[in-house]
Formats: C-alpha cells, structure tokens, sequence
C-alpha cells in the first residue's frame, strides 16, 4: 500500500502520477517510428499505418487496427491513394484523409463504410495536413491544401464543406495550426512566423496577444485542452506560454526545437493544469506554475489526450499520465492524517484484529470526521486504477459506514456499480481504459448509451447486455440498441439461409421495446437479401415503418395499403406520388379506387396543383355531384362570359344527374343572373358581373334602375321582406325622404315601420323618423319612440302596454330631471306589478 | 372580485424553456446557412416568431433584410435566399416560381427552405417537380409549442381544423403527437390519457408508437394527466358567442398571439397601439375570465383607487414626494394608460352589447348610471341576439329564432354571423326541417352569392348544418337512440351507430348532462356557481363539462350512453401504474387538456374555473385559439 505513492511527482503543490494501463500485447518492434498512428480518446482504438517493409513499388503499406490494449482487431494492406492523416470519429469510425482529399471512413472491423470529398479543389493541389476534431457538432475534419486554404467539415455525418477566408501572405502550410471551437462556432488558429491568426466563416483576423513578448520569436506548436478553453502556444526560443481567457503563465523549456507533440493534461477542477511535450528522448510535463518533471523516455511514443489526462503509448506499455486527484492525495499522502487515511488505517488494524481500529475510529469519531472519511475512501476509490486498491478503500468505507447512524450508502452502493462496469470494460480482452471522469453522467462526455454502443462496435454483444441488465438502463436505449447491432451484423452472414436467420433474429428479439424491424431488414435488403427483408418486415408491428423499404423494394401496393393502415397521411402520399410516377394513369386510378383515404388524399393535391385530373378522376367515377361543383369552381375561375356560361349549363347537367335539384336549380339562377348583368353592363356601362343578386339589387337601386331592380324582384322570387329592407336603405341612404314615404305608402309593411324610424335616425334625421313612429306595431312603439329620443311618447306607451320591463328599459333612460316621468312611471309601475 | 383561488390549486410549471427551446432550435438551423442572406417569413409565422427571437437575433446570424411571403415576384439583391415557411403546397410552388424566375433571368442564388414545425413530403414532391430539388435546401425548424401564456400552449396551426375535419387529411396528426412526445420529455411521464375523438385517438395512436423511443423514467413528473379532445365533439360551444371579457374582445378586436391591436377610436389617439394580454397584466388577469357585465364595475373601481393613489402626492414632502415619483408614479401611469385602454375598449364593447339585462338580472346600481344610457341602437341588438342564442340552446321558440335569423341574412349581416347562427340552429335542433333548410339557403345564396353552395356542401360535410331526413324527427331519433342505449350487445351497437352518420344529439346530451340549467333561478354573475357563468348562466360548454365529468370518474365508466350520443371513439390509457403517483399529489392534478382543432378563451375561462372549484390546474395545449368567426371563415368557400 505505501508503493502508491513511489510514481508520485511533484509539480508545483500537486502531484503527477504516470499508471500503466496494459502492457501491450502487439508485436510492433520498432514500428511506432515513422508511421501515421491514430488513437481515439476515451480510450479508443488505434490505428496504424505501417510503411511497407521493402521500398518496392509494388509494396503496399499495411493499416492495422489494435484495441487500446494492443489486441489485434483487424489489419490489411492499404489500396487507395496516399494518406496524410488518420483520425477516428466519436463513435469508432476510422477517417482516412487522403492527399487528394478525398476521405476514406471505414469501421472498426476494417470494413469500408462510405467516403467523401474535400472539395474539387485539393484534388490537384493536394492535402498538405489535416486534423480531425471533436465538437458538439460531432467529427470533423479541417485541412489545409497546396494553396493554402483552409476548408472544415464540422460534421463527418452531415457533410457539409466549408472554406475559409484566404490568410493573407500565406505560402504553403503555416507553421503550426490548431482548431477551435469558440461561441458554437468552429475557428483555425494558426501562426506564419510571427503573426498569429484566427480564421472563421467570414474573415480572417490577425490577434496581437499583449502577453506574446514581441522577442519570444515566433509559434512553432500550438495545443488546445480537450475542453477548447487552454492555449499552450510554443515558440522558437523554447518559451512556452499558457493561455485561457488571459494569460496564466510563461516557462523557458530551454529547448528551442519543436517538440514532437504538445498536449493539454488537465483534469476538470483541476489544480495544477498542465502540458505534455514530447521530444525524442525527453517527455516533459509543464506546468503552468512554472515547474516541470521530466522523464526521460528509451522508446517512441505516441501521446493521446484526455479529457483527464493523457495516454502514452509506446510499443511496450500503454501508461496514464495524470494529475492526482486531491482526494488520493489526501489519503494516500505519506503521513496524512486526513479522516479518510485514518480510516483505512482502522480498517487494515481491524483486518489484522488489532485494538488499534478501535482506537483510530474512536478518533474519528469523537472529531466527528466519520463521515467525512467513508466519503474520502469512496472518492478515492473512484480515481484508482488497480483493483485492489479500490476494494481496499471500499472495505474501509464499507466499515466505516458501520458506526455512522443515518447515512445514505447510495453514493456508496453506486460506486460499487459503476467501478464493476469499469473494470469489466478495462480487462486487456476488451481494452477500453476509461476512467471514473470519463464514465457517463458525471461529465456527460459518454453517456452511457455510448458506452453500450462501444462495446457493441467491437461486436462484444454478450457484455454489452450485461452491462444494461446490470445498470438497469431502460430497454429501449439499452438492449433493443445492442439487439439491433447484433441482428444487423447477423443478416449479413451469407453463410445462413433466410429462414435461420429470420428465425434466430426473431427468437433473441421477441417483442423488445423500440426494436425496428424495418431497419434489420433494410439492412438485409442493402446486402441483397429481399426475401429475408420481407420475411423480417413481417414482424413489424409499427405498418408506417415498413412503408420506405416496401417502396425501395417494389412491392408498392402493399407499401400503399401499409401506409393507409399506418394512419399518417404524409406517408400515404409519399406513396401516391410515388406510384403516380411508376404506372400508367388508368392502374394508378384503379389503385386509388381502393384506397379511398389516398383517393381523397390525391384530390386534394389535385385540388392545387391539377385541375383536369380531378375532372378524370369523377368522370371515372361518375360522381355527378363532384364533377359539378368542379364545372362551376372552374367557371370562376374563367373570365370569358360564354364558356363560362357553358361550364356553369354543364353543371347544371351534372347537378341533374345527381339528383340535385337545389343545387341545379341555384345554378341556374347564376346563370340567368350572369345573362342579366351582361346585357345591362352592355346597355347602361354598370359594372355588376359578378355580384351577388342582393348586390346586384343594391347596385341598381343605388344607380336609380329602380325598374330593373323591380324585374329583378319579381324574377328571383325575391322575399318581400328582403327587397322592402333594400329599398329602404337604399333610399334612405341617397336621403331621398320623398321617395321613402311614398314607397312606404304603396301596401302596408312587411318589416314593420320601426326599421323606417330606425333608418331615418340613422342619417340625423328626426323629423322624417317621427313620421313613421305612430304606424309601429305597439309591441315596438316604446323602442321607436326611444329611437327618436321621445321620453314621453315613451313613457306612454310603455305605461298603456303595461309592461314591466319596458318600463323599467324607459325609466333607466330618463336622468334625474325628468323628476315627473320617473314619479309616474313608477307608479305605473307598482299598479302593473300589483296586477 | 377575483374568486379567491383555493389553497389546494397547485403550481405550474415554467412553460417559457419551450420558447428557448425554439429559439436555440432556430439559431441552430440559420448557422447551418452561412453567409448573409435575405429572410421571408410567411405572415402568419411573423407574431408567433415575434414571441420566440427578435430581429436583432436573426440579424446576428446573418439575416440581412427580412421580408414577407407575399406571393408576387420579389425585390431582393441577395445572392442567398431563405424562406421561413408552414409546409404547405402553395408557398412551396411560389418559391418554385421564384427560382424559375430567377433562372429566366439567368440570375443565381442559393436557396434555403426551413419548414416549420416539420418538412411534409408534398413539398419534396413539389420541388421535385419543378426540377428544384438539387437546388433548394431544405432544414425543419422544430417549433411546435408556443406558450401564450401561463396555461396556454398553442401550436399555431389554425388549418388544423380544416385540414383535419374538412379535407380529411391527416398529415397534422404526427406533429401534434411529436408537440405530445416533446411536452412528455420535459414534464412527463403522464400516468393517465383520456381523449375522445376520431383525430384524439390517432394522436394518440402514433404518440404511443413514437413514445416507446423516447421514455425518460428517471424523471420527476411534473404534469400527470392528459386529455384530448377532438373539436368535433363539441361544436355547439364555439358557435356561441363569447360574452366572458378575453373572449369577447376577441370575438371583437381578435387576439392574435396574445396579443391585441387597438384601433385609434379605441386608444384616443391617432395611431393604434398593440397591447399583450396575458396575466403579467395584473387589471387583465383580474377580469380575463368574467362575465362581462361585472368587469365595468370593476373596472370604475380600479380607476378611484388609481386616483387615489395620486392623491397621495399631497401632502408630502419633498423627499417623500421624490420616492414616489420614482417608484411609484411610474408604474401607476403605466397601469392607468392601460387601464384608460381597456375602458375605452369596454364601453365599445358596451356599445355591441350592454348587458343581457332581461336575462341575467344584474341589478342597476352596479352599473353606474351613465353607463345605462349608452344603451344604443346596437346594444339592443347585442341583447336580442345573446336572447336568440339562448332561446336555441334551450329549445324554445324555434320559430322565432329561424325568423331571427331569416332577417339577419336579409340584411346582410356579416356572412360568419349568419353561417354561425344557422348552424347554431341546426346543431341544436338537429337539423333544419326540409321546408327551412331549402329557404334559408336561397336567402343565404342571394344575399351572399351562389358560390356558397360549396359552403353549404362543407357545412354538411361536417354535420354542422343539415337537412333532416323526412320522416326522422327529432323524437323519432330520440327514441332509436334511446333503444340503441339500452341496447347491451356491442356488435349490434355499431352496426346500429354506423347507420347514423355524423349528426348532432344536442338535446339529448344536454338532458343528460345537464347543460342547459334551470334558468328560473336568478343566476348571480358575480358569483358564479358552476361553468355555466361564462355564458350567462346559460349554457355549460360541453366540452368542459365532459372533462369534468370524465376526471371525477377517472375514466369513461357511466358515460358510456353520452359517448354513444357523440359519436366519437373515447379511449383511456393508464400508461404508469406506479403506486408512488398518489392522485393527490400536486403533478396529479395539473392536467393537459389539448384541443384538437381549436379552442375558444371561454372554455379557456370555464376550465380555469372548475380547476378552482375541484383543485385541478389545466394547461389547455390548443393548435389554435379559436372562436366562431374564424371557425366559418375556415369553412367559408368561395371562388375556390
């Protein structure tokens, strides 16, 4: 237990600890030297290109991929173009950047996947380098090419290119660049001798850092941290300078090579933050107190940066170099009396059954520091590598925990749980050396969907399962997830016949929540397996699914009926359209025929965009009543008078046909009425084609046609009341009050005369309403009378009718000095209600 | 005034994350088009974009100039275009002839289509059509939930109602359910769903199917109950006309967004001024959801106690007086400009309708006497009408209301109040009598043209206006529908229901559910008793009064014969049966209430109320405010 601390350095007031992870079990020799090498962090694969042995130009270079414990996954030799760099995606995939640009992305078993371009224009100037960088876009690839211009695809899965702005005075690659991310947007840092620039979208800005010493020379080597919020920048005098909003520090290397590599070692919370650099025979951690350690190095090595530290690879071991977190330190410091040493202490004396547990508990516990101690060993416990050291710090919390009354042993038990995942996943045999910091949840990095879909990559599906039934993850992110990889990569086993594989599928799968059949068995379909398709579409429960592939495959009326079966219209049309395009019009009307929600779905389509479709499709389905209302829309829309007059008697015809006798008989009336308009628009230059009848009544009156108006009166069949109530407003409207009585003298009313008072005051006009006042009904007589504000005419009425409420209407109407009317009111009142 | 809330009445949750969900939603899709550019928004997008990102935030992201969809040729000099569109075929098609334009030009620009809130595959096929697909790129901005308030979500989609009910296309039912799916993530999971309804039941159907995927467990529900409700349940209760203060102004001034634009003979000024209603407004909130014969008095009120308090200034010195200045005086101008709004408003509204005096006996001395002379003319009308409505609710005088309404249409009153009032009429009576339904539809068609047969052909089609069959009467139907009740063999039931097509039992829902309360008892308005206030003690909204019904019984049992009337699948899912979601826990009772097609403010008002009687608290997720002017021009059809 006191070795812990033999590979402790100190750096400033922290500590730096190098753990070996695995001693690797590649066979390599000298090869790190001299070959493009990729690790993916979160303890990812790696990759190598390896030059080929003889220098014939037959040879091939050969791309081996090893698991990060150095097991072999898959090697071959390398066909295509020349690479320049290689680069792995957050979900395993291996980028290829070739010199001409284009990129090569193949998977983890060495299996091409599919591949893209980086413009037409490296094409001829070629990649001079490229990075490939992680943002919360995704993977993305940055290059810069023979002419030196920068172009970035943010996003590996969304291609999307993107160059950037020329760099002013830029020959060639500059001397060292980086990428960042910054306000969600991607940028390229990058230095030509002694400016430094920053490259987004739009432009290009020349930074002058105030902090950058104008004799500090200029940056040969840059890094970002992991997080994008450090900059380590290192200059031809050996001065390296660090960087986060403002400036932190500065230190002299003394060496004015570039170093190999340069990479952030940074633990989040970190206390003493700093960088790694990498020369031939010297691995240097710099930090930004000022101190350095040194290690001297006989191999080459590779680093790979972390979110909470970095790896070292070299062709014999594969080490962690990180910070100590503050609570090993605190434990594990020699001579520490933190609570949490004193208790593994008590916990090693109990073990030995000494009496000397008692008395460090007591200790403890009279400081009341128990607490505080299980918590430390849990934490610790957390950050440790070797499994031993964690079921030490556990059984002392464990203990410890023994003597405290109320504590929660979640944190405890989830420990437990989550180092058991951990170390399962970190066994040389599966090799994925993550640490607590990068475990899921608690930084959000891998979530553990993520963790589940790695360990699905290297096709370890029966740990995969185990480790979602242990963590309990809800089936559908969990084992529905690992079931769809595993039956994806089972369909495509081409030495099963159909029926086993459908049948092995179905028998491991069942009914598992979220599990897409249609998407096993597009799969199938892509390896050219239809009959296993569709024999794996069959237990699909969700129709709408199924419906894409059925149509990639041909079967397009049982895609149609699924669809309609499926409910969403958007689908059904997609597969309307799609049929329109593949048969001839009289199969597609068939087909249609018997689906009638795609039918009415088409003719609203139709409705918009082809009109004489419509008109075949009723004609095919002698619906009379449809095909009229088509006629009569598409006379509106007409402007010539006689085919719309036509169109308007084939409605009619069809309205007959169907039986549809009102309808026929309104249309016919739009016609005579059309007829009407036209040959008065001709004869007296009125414009009324296309009013309404009433508007066309109204029009006429307004203009003085007061016989034409008649006639259509007497046409139409128009209601008296109707023409009374137009005429009326009409005259009153052009104030002819002469007119207006003698025509409310011709019979008597059929509106009653209150409209003619109402009309009258309308237009102010009092004298002309109070004519008409005496010929209201009596049940209207109170409200004429308050039209023409006529209190006592009024009053009187009210009171002669005798009706409550009419009189309480008069008596809210009168102010205060009408003292005489409310009094006898209100006594009409009381004589009414008595009554 | 305000009932005093009870105690019990749990908290919401902030509903406003939704908005900065849109808003980051949309960043994300302008950064993913770089360069400058020029944006057209389609206008009904524009209040809705206004609540989510302001112009300067799009100006951030390179938005140049902004423009409307017009539908005309456009005026732009950028060389990279963006159109922020609803997906439908016709803008679609514009922007095809835009491009086409543009290429007849021999003029090159990149264009960009964000569809919101999701891309349909007519638009594809559109593009495709046209020969744009290569050229046009397409995004979905997700934004399918915009809080207009504490307890309203719309989703801005008014063409639901027709697409859905009308036109039969169903292609809104997957967003709705996405907008389900995205309200489950965050403040789910829900322990229970009830809906009724043709539409309620296929959201549900493919919100399960999607709902499978996206299942948090771990999450603290914070909302436990859902409800759907297809509009064509209830139709009776938008055709009535509002008389709570938020729906009247907006069956006059028509909120747009929660907000509302006030025309200078409102405001006394020159020009009009744009006022947000939601309950940040301390004198909106008070009186949002009364009747509105209590808000004047109310409102005269507020206006002493504002005087009052400048009243205050005297008397004080100068230090004193400073602090008022500063503190208070500002926010007491504010509240009365405000307030000097909203009694301008009033008494305009006062001007359409003074109260229902004869009706609900609001005694006089509420009303302060120069209030009483404004009786116009037109208030009269307002009366008459409010009568004629409940005459139809009630059954009574059916002769009289058809006359009535015979004589609006003579006179060309606005064509949605006479197509509501003959559907009112036909809800209620179960359709018109042969003899009435052929006469009023010439009056109709004279006085507004004969174009409107189609109208009249969507009317039917919805079963809002419709012929009786001769020889069907109404005590006829009664009686078949009484028989089919008692009536236990399911099969027989459908075979039996299938027979009947889409038709209204008004009467004999509101017998059996009471809507329609004993109107000889004085109903006080001030102090309402039940959900029928917010139609003047009238009428109790029924599709208020089903929700009621169904949560105090926690599912559909005894409302099997109610259910059968409406004609409509209902359907009850109990998705957790987890033991530790006690019904009374404050997430228990906040219930989603989502309308599918639409709902007015006074059901709004009238949940609200029963959510103070009983505890609940309702959010109403709607995929549009409605009322009943815009539900007949949705269905008005002319000129096609």
């Amino acid at each position: 237990m006191t070795f812990i601390t033999a590979n402790w350095n100190p750096l400033g007031d922290a500590f730096y600890r190098k753990t070996e992870l695995y001693d690797m079990c590649w066979d390599l020799k000298d090869a790190l030297r001299d070959c493009l090498v990729a690790a993916a962090p979160y303890g990812g694969p790696i990759a190598l290109l390896r030059k080929p042995l003889r220098c014939s130009p037959s040879s091939r270079p050969q791309l081996e991929i090893y698991s990060a414990s150095g097991f072999a996954i898959t090697s071959f030799p390398w066909k295509s173009g020349p690479l320049v760099h290689l680069g792995w995606t957050i979900t395993d995939e291996l980028l290829c950047i070739q010199e001409d640009g284009s990129v090569l992305i193949y998977d983890l078993f060495g299996s091409f996947k599919r591949h893209f371009s980086m413009g037409q224009e490296v094409v001829q100037n070629h990649v001079l380098e490229a990075k490939v960088f992680h943002s919360p876009f995704g993977t993305g690839v940055a290059i810069i090419s023979g002419s030196s211009h920068f172009t970035l695809a943010t996003n590996v899965d969304e291609l999307k290119l993107r160059r950037l702005p020329e760099v002013p005075g830029l020959q060639g690659k500059p001397l060292c660049w980086a990428v960042l991310v910054q306000d969600r947007q991607i940028k390229v840092l990058l230095s030509s001798g002694p400016e430094l620039y920053i490259l987004d979208d739009t432009s290009c800005s020349e930074v002058h850092p105030p902090w950058l010493s104008p004799q500090a020379g200029s940056i040969i080597h840059m890094s970002v941290s992991f997080s994008y919020k450090y900059l380590a920048l290192f200059t031809d005098t050996g001065h390296l300078t660090f960087y986060s909003q403002n400036k932190l520090s500065e230190i002299d290397t003394k060496r004015s090579t570039a170093p190999e590599q340069m990479v952030w070692c940074r633990r989040p919370n970190s206390q003493q933050p700093s960088v790694v650099l990498l020369w031939d025979r010297l691995l240097m951690v710099a930090g930004v107190c000022n101190d350095t350690i040194q290690f001297p190095i006989e191999d080459q090595c590779v680093l790979v940066g972390e979110m909470d530290g970095v790896r070292i690879l070299s062709t014999r071991s594969h080490e962690l170099l990180q910070e100590v977190p503050l609570v090993c330190q605190d434990i594990f410091k020699i001579a520490s009396m933190a609570p949490g040493a004193l208790l593994l202490e008590a916990h090693r004396e109990y073990e030995k059954s000494s009496q000397k547990a008692d008395e460090y508990l007591r200790e403890l516990k009279e400081q009341s520091m128990l607490e505080e101690a299980v918590k430390q060993c849990v934490g610790a416990a957390r950050y440790e590598y070797d499994p031993q050291t964690q079921k030490s710090l556990l059984r002392a919390a464990s203990f410890g925990k023994c003597f405290l009354a109320d504590f929660s042993a979640d944190p405890f038990v989830e420990t437990c749980r989550e180092l058991r995942v951990l170390n399962a996943v970190r066994v040389s045999s599966v090799g994925l050396p993550l640490t607590y910091p990068q475990y899921p949840r608690i930084f959000k990095h891998l979530t553990l969907q993520v963790l589940t879909d790695r360990l699905v990559y290297r096709q370890l599906y029966p740990l995969a399962i185990k480790v979602c039934h242990y963590l309990k993850i809800p089936d559908y992110h969990g084992v529905s997830r690992v079931l769809r990889h595993w039956a994806s990569c089972k369909v495509q086993q081409k030495d099963l016949s159909d029926e086993a594989i459908a049948k092995a599928v179905c028998a491991k799968v069942g009914d598992s929540p979220g599990f897409s059949y249609s998407h096993i068995a597009a799969k199938a379909y892509e390896c050219g397996r239809a009959e296993l398709a569709i024999k794996l579409l069959d237990f699909e429960a969700r129709s709408g699914e199924q419906v894409p592939l059925l149509l990639k495959m041909k079967r397009s009326h049982l895609a149609l009926s699924k669809a309609v079966e499926s409910g969403d219209t958007d689908l059904v049309y997609m597969v309307v359209t799609h049929l329109k395009n593949e048969m001839n019009r009289g199969d597609f009307f068939m087909t249609l025929r018997n689906q009638p929600v795609a039918l009415s779905l088409y003719k609203q389509f139709c409705k918009l965009q082809e009109q004489e479709t419509l008109k075949d499709l009723y004609n095919q389905d002698d619906d009379h009543q449809e095909l009229a209302n088509y006629y009569v829309a598409a006379s509106y829309r007409e402007k010539r008078m006689d085919i719309r007059l036509s169109l308007l008697q084939s409605a009619v015809d069809e309205y007959n046909k169907a039986k549809n006798d009102f309808a026929a008989k309104a249309t016919e009336d739009e016609m005579r009425l059309l007829r009407f308009q036209r040959k008065l628009d001709e004869d007296k230059a009125t414009e009324l084609l296309g009013l309404s009848l009433q508007a066309t009544m109204e029009a006429l009156l307004a203009l003085g046609f007061h016989k034409q108006a008649e006639q259509l009166y007497r046409d139409f069949k128009v209601p008296e009341k109707r023409y009374w109530w137009l005429k009326l407003k009409s005259l009153a409207k052009k104030e002819e009050w002469e007119e207006l009585e003698k025509f409310s003298k011709t019979k008597k009313s059929p509106i009653g005369y209150l409209p003619f008072v109402e009309v009258c005051m309308k237009r102010n006009n009092k004298y002309e309403a109070k004519k008409y006042v005496s010929r209201v009904m009596p049940e209207q007589k109170v409200r004429a009378h308050l039209a023409i504000s006529d209190l006592e005419g009024a009053a009187d009425a009210a009171i002669e009718r005798r009706n409550e409420s009419e009189i309480g209407i008069v008596l809210s109407r009168c102010a205060a000095s009408d003292h005489l009317l409310i009094e006898r009111l209100n006594r009409a009142r009381t004589s009414t209600v008595k009554k | 005034m305000a009932h005093s809330a009870r105690k019990d009445s749990p908290e919401l949750p902030d509903f406003s994350y939704l908005k900065s969900l849109a808003k980051d939603h949309l960043i994300d899709q302008l950064r993913k088009i770089p360069g400058k550019k020029d944006l057209f928004i389609e206008p009904d997008l524009m209040s809705p974009l206004d609540r989510i990102a302001n112009v300067s935030t799009l100006k951030q992201h390179e938005v140049d100039k902004l423009f409307k969809v017009e539908y005309k040729p456009i005026i732009s000099t950028s060389d990279q275009l963006c159109f922020l569109i609803r997906p439908r075929i016709q803008t679609v098609k514009w922007i095809c002839d835009v491009a086409n334009a543009d290429k007849a030009a021999g003029r090159s620009r990149r264009y960009n289509i964000i569809f919101t809130p999701q891309k349909f595959y007519a638009c594809d096929a559109v593009l495709e059509e046209q020969g744009l697909f290569e050229e046009v790129t397409t995004y979905e901005w997700e934004f399918y939930l915009l809080p207009l308030d504490d307890d309203i979500i719309s989703l801005e989609l008014p063409e639901f109602f027709r697409d859905s009910f009308l036109a039969g296309d169903q292609r809104w039912v997957r967003t709705v359910s996405n907008s389900l799916c995205l309200l489950q993530s965050l403040y789910g999971p829900f322990s229970n769903v009830y809906g009724i309804g043709r539409i309620s039941k296929m959201v549900e159907k493919c919100w399960r199917e999607q709902g499978e995927r996206g299942q948090t467990k771990n999450q603290q529900a914070k909302i436990g109950k859902v409800f759907l409700i297809d509009r064509d349940v209830d139709f009776v209760t938008p055709l009535c006309s509002q008389v709570v203060y938020e729906g009247l102004v907006d069956d006059i001034f028509r909120i747009k967004c929660g907000c509302v634009e006030f025309g200078p003979d409102v405001t006394s000024s020159d020009r009009s001024t744009k006022v947000m209603l939601n309950s940040q407004d301390k004198v909106f909130n008070q009186i949002r959801n009364e009747h509105f014969s209590n808000v004047f008095g109310y409102l005269s009120q507020k206006a002493r106690n504002l005087q009052t308090a400048y009243d205050k200034r005297q008397g004080m010195d100068i230090k004193q007086m400073k602090a008022f200045v500063s503190e208070e005086l500002k926010s007491l101008k504010q509240e009365h400009r405000l307030l000097s709004m909203r009694e301008f408003c009033c008494s305009s509204l006062r001007n359409c309708g003074q109260t229902c005096v004869s009706h609900c006996p609001v005694s006089f001395s509420d009303i302060s006497a120069s209030e009483s002379i404004m009786k116009t003319k037109t208030s009269q009308d307002f009366q008459e009408l409010l009568r004629i409505e409940h005459s139809l609710l009630e059954g009574f005088d059916i002769r009289e209301c058809i006359s009535f309404i015979e004589e609006h249409i003579i006179r060309q009153a606005s064509i949605t109040e006479s197509m509501r009032l003959l559907c009112l009429l036909s809800m209620t009576e179960n359709g018109l009598l042969s003899k009435d339904y052929r006469s009023l539809k010439t009056q109709f068609l004279q006085s507004y043209g004969t174009d409107h047969l189609f109208t009249f052909a969507n009317l039917r089609q919805l079963g809002l206006l419709v012929e009786q069959q001769p020889g069907e009467t109404l005590t006829v139907m009664e009686s078949k529908v009484g028989k089919l009740v008692n009536d236990k063999t399911a099969g027989k039931l459908t075979d039996a229901f299938s027979s009947l097509t889409k038709k209204s039992h008004f009467r004999a829902l509101s017998r059996k559910l009471n809507l329609v309360p004993k109107s000889d008892k004085d109903y006080d308005l001030r102090v309402p008793k039940d959900m029928a206030y917010i139609f003047s003690g009238a009428y109790n909204a029924l599709s208020c009064k089903i929700i009621e019904q169904v949560l105090e019984r926690d599912s559909w049992t005894g409302l099997e014969e109610v259910t059968r009337l409406i004609n409509s699948p209902e359907f009850t899912v109990t998705v957790s049966n987890n033991p530790e979601l006690s019904p009374k826990s404050d997430a228990q009772r906040i219930i989603f209430v989502m309308f599918l097609g639409g709902c007015t403010f006074s059901e709004i008002s009238a949940l609200r109320f029963l959510g103070k009687e009983k505890g609940y608290r309702f959010i109403v997720v709607t995929t549009a405010i409605t009322n009943s002017s815009r539900m007949m021009e949705a269905l008005l059809e002319n000129r096609v």
